[in-house]
């Protein structure tokens, strides 16, 4: 065949057939697009102004001469946290904005763990990150280009935060990041209605939540729903549970020395946790209610996985605070609303382990408006502030009032942060070497719920472990 | 679009043999055949056609129940396309303008250097010229990733990092190889006698260029033009990377941020990814036969 030929077939079946109906379509697609980009021009200017200037009148600058004139100034913020997070973030700096006269740039971005790295060994990192992991701090701080913290933030720090706070920030001795935001892991997840309905009662100790799940069968149910499904991170919620079972059955002593690998990963004590986990994961009976068997475990979504409940097909979900964002918007998340959560109680009503995570803010730049931001983003101020304006949201700030959450869960997540009793430990795959707490560990859990045995699913982890 | 003017200038290809065309027209046309292509079809628009649907269903119907079940329970909401277009927080319009301010510069700039590069590759003689040429044929080979971090120092270092010239050259850069590639194997097959009767008119390298060899291009042009506009319009790594700032990335970079920090919000997938692949489409349907040309040119030598 000639390439003319070949030319006339394709012109036939594409080209000359339909051109009117295909142009009549072209039209219209080209006039909405044209009108995306007239309202893109008119909705930027006046959206800004109408909100600074009645927000303007309402603060009070007081807390914010300190930090001087920073008139004409930027600050450009590098993070992970996108919509519809990322709102209440930038209203929070507002006040800043608003009475130094600096400007505070924020960028969101999910790719942002891998890129912050691209950023900063090509050396055009942002002013500030809010770094998520302990261990990509490590990173970064290794790449050379992370300055450290003032001398403001960190007696900032050394006010408002524990002292096992300020070490996750800290590097070779060296103090680069004071915590920002923090989230709860240890909640389980009801429904307040069920619970009165049968008489259930929120259980204090584990023996006790034992004890409810096996009444909730007796009484024809399937208690628990999970699901670990998560794109390339499948598997985190299993490593949540069993970070989680870890600290309650062996103590935080025991978990830190897991953690930095002094005892090795596929030990008596990891073990006694992961089939702690399987106790509640593996039985046919407790799961998955709702959603299937076992199995399904693996394919549902975390996002899904807690939904059940409100269809009462499932009642316990043990997920982060972070999880009420999933229910939709006219679900009520409160103690006598449609969902709540409870504490996942330790081994007994005393021993009060946290298990959790948060953001820490590290700089790249140690220019003064820099330093004055990220000093106002380590105070009881801002986290005040922040409070008022979010839901969602709360942190381990000693100075965060929590009657200015306005999220129940929120309030929770506070008094469980901010309890002078509680043990607070940070999510172990995030403290890993990436190897392990984000690939390794992830990944066999995944396989452990879908059959394999635990002794296994160690053994394999721990030869994943870098020597 | 720059690349939409060659709609109207005549294909310069003839119309070639009659007799082979019908031969093929007749045994393209069997009925088996046109069922298994309205089978394809079908498949092929069902998912965006879901999608379609998708959009409009409240947060609630996406999240719990599949597209297909609008049929039975038809609820239609604007409330997603409301959101994405909301100038507080997701502000998709902003990043629709500037996903065209990018595509538009690194569509031309590499068209006209390549067309340059390809002349002189296939008529011109200059000492080296095959050496280069291959060594420009096999610069496809490098992946683009392992230039990312270097790239992004040079550009640090140039001080244009965080503006669109780190978007615009980059796309161009690695464009390049191929477009030359292409172009050149499509001048080459331009009838020599064609270049030396305007060389006995008195015409030089400009002339030739411009007076003979540029409208023979167009179809060439269009179809490069096109792959590259769709690449980058559809590109998001380059973006990320280099873009480094709200102002100037584009919209694939807040589509993919769309889902929320934990993917909480990805009912609003379906709206961001529809205003997103109006202007794919629109350039397809406006330029699909240069679209099927430009496939064969440089594949088949004459």
């Amino acid at each position: 065949m000639t390439p003319e030929a070949l030319y006339d077939i394709g012109s036939g079946m594409f080209g000359q057939r339909g051109s009117s109906r295909s142009r009549v379509a072209i039209a219209g697609a080209l006039s909405v697009g044209l009108a995306f980009s007239l309202t893109a021009c008119g909705d930027s200017d006046s959206g800004d102004s109408g909100t600074t200037d009645n927000e303007a009148a309402a603060i009070d600058c007081a807390p914010y001469t300190a930090f001087g004139d920073l008139k004409g100034k930027t600050v450009t913020i590098y993070t992970g946290i996108v919509t519809p997070e990322d709102t209440p973030h930038k209203e929070s700096y507002k006040p800043f904005e608003d009475c130094t006269g600096a400007t505070i740039k924020y960028e969101g971005d999910k790719a942002f763990e891998t890129q912050i790295l691209v950023r900063a060994k090509a050396g055009n990192p942002p002013d500030l990150a809010f770094v998520p992991q302990p261990g990509l701090l490590k990173q970064l701080v290794d790449t050379g280009k992370a300055v450290e913290a003032p001398a403001e933030t960190a007696a900032n720090v050394d006010k408002f935060f524990g002292e096992d706070w300020k070490a996750y920030g800290t590097v070779n001795g060296k103090f680069y990041a004071a915590p920002l935001g923090a989230n709860v892991k240890s909640l389980v997840w009801y429904s307040p209605a069920e619970f009165t309905e049968k008489g259930y009662t929120v259980p204090t100790t584990l023996d006790e939540l034992k004890a409810l799940t096996d009444k909730m069968v007796a009484d024809g149910k399937k208690p628990w729903c999970a699901g670990i499904s998560s794109g390339e991170a499948t598997g985190w919620p299993l490593t949540d549970w069993m970070e989680d079972m870890m600290l309650r059955l062996n103590g935080p002593e025991a978990y830190d020395k897991w953690v930095s690998h002094e005892i090795p990963f596929n030990g008596p004590e990891a073990t006694a946790a992961l089939d702690a986990v399987g106790g509640y994961l593996k039985n046919d009976a407790y799961v998955n209610g709702g959603l299937g068997d076992v199995k399904s475990i693996a394919s549902t979504t975390f996002q899904d996985a807690g939904l059940p409940i409100l269809e009462g097909t499932c009642s316990l979900h043990r997920q982060a605070s972070f999880y009420a964002a999933n229910f939709s918007k006219d679900t009520k998340v409160a103690e006598d609303g449609d969902v709540f959560a409870f504490y996942l109680p330790g081994k007994d009503a005393t021993d009060k382990p946290v298990l959790g995570g948060g953001e820490f803010v590290v700089s790249f730049a140690d220019r003064p408006e820099v330093k004055a931001f990220q000093t106002y983003l380590s105070s009881d101020v801002w986290a005040n502030t922040k409070a008022k304006l979010s839901s969602g949201w709360v942190s381990a700030n000693k100075g965060l009032d929590p009657n200015n959450l306005t999220n129940p869960i929120d309030k929770l997540s506070a008094t469980i942060l901010l309890d002078p009793n509680a043990t607070f430990r940070f999510d172990a795959s995030d403290l890993m070497p990436g190897a392990v707490g984000s690939n390794a560990f992830w990944k066999q859990t995944t396989s452990w719920i879908t059959g394999q045995d635990t002794k296994t699913t160690l053994d394999n982890i721990e030869k994943a472990w870098p020597q | 679009m720059s690349t939409a003017t060659p709609v109207t200038t005549t294909p310069p290809v003839k119309p070639g043999d009659v007799s082979a065309a019908a031969k093929a027209k007749k045994k393209l046309t069997s009925p088996w055949a046109s069922l298994v292509a309205v089978v394809i079809a079908i498949l092929w628009t069902l998912p965006t056609f879901g999608l379609l649907i998708s959009s409009f269903r409240p947060e609630r119907a996406i999240k719990t129940t599949g597209w297909w079940t609008f049929f039975s329970d038809p609820k239609v909401t604007f409330e997603n396309y409301k959101a994405v277009f909301d100038p507080d927080s997701i502000n998709l319009a902003d990043f629709f303008l500037n996903s065209i301010v990018i595509a538009l510069p690194a569509v031309i700039i590499p068209l006209c250097l390549a067309s340059l590069a390809a002349y002189a590759f296939a008529w011109m003689n200059f000492p080296g010229k095959n050496i280069l040429f291959i060594t420009i044929f096999a610069l496809q080979i490098v992946p683009l990733q392992v230039t990312l971090i270097p790239l992004l120092s040079l550009y640090v270092d140039m001080g244009i990092a965080n503006t669109f010239w780190t978007l615009w050259l980059s796309h161009s850069a690695f464009a390049l190889p191929l477009a030359i590639y292409i172009l050149h194997n499509f001048i080459k097959e331009v009838p020599s006698s064609l270049i030396e009767a305007a060389r006995m008119d008195g015409a030089g390298h400009v002339a030739i260029f411009f007076r003979v060899l540029l409208p023979l291009l167009t179809p060439a042009l269009a179809a490069f033009g096109i792959f590259q506009f769709l690449w980058v319009w559809n590109d998001l790594l380059i973006s990320l990377t280099f873009a480094g700032s709200p102002e100037i990335s584009p919209l694939t970079v807040q589509l993919s941020n769309l889902s929320g920090t934990r993917g909480t919000a990805w009912h609003l997938l379906s709206a961001g990814a529809f205003v997103s692949i109006i202007v794919p489409v629109t350039v397809f349907l406006l330029l699909q036969r240069y679209f099927v040309r430009g496939l064969l040119a440089g594949s088949v030598k004459g």
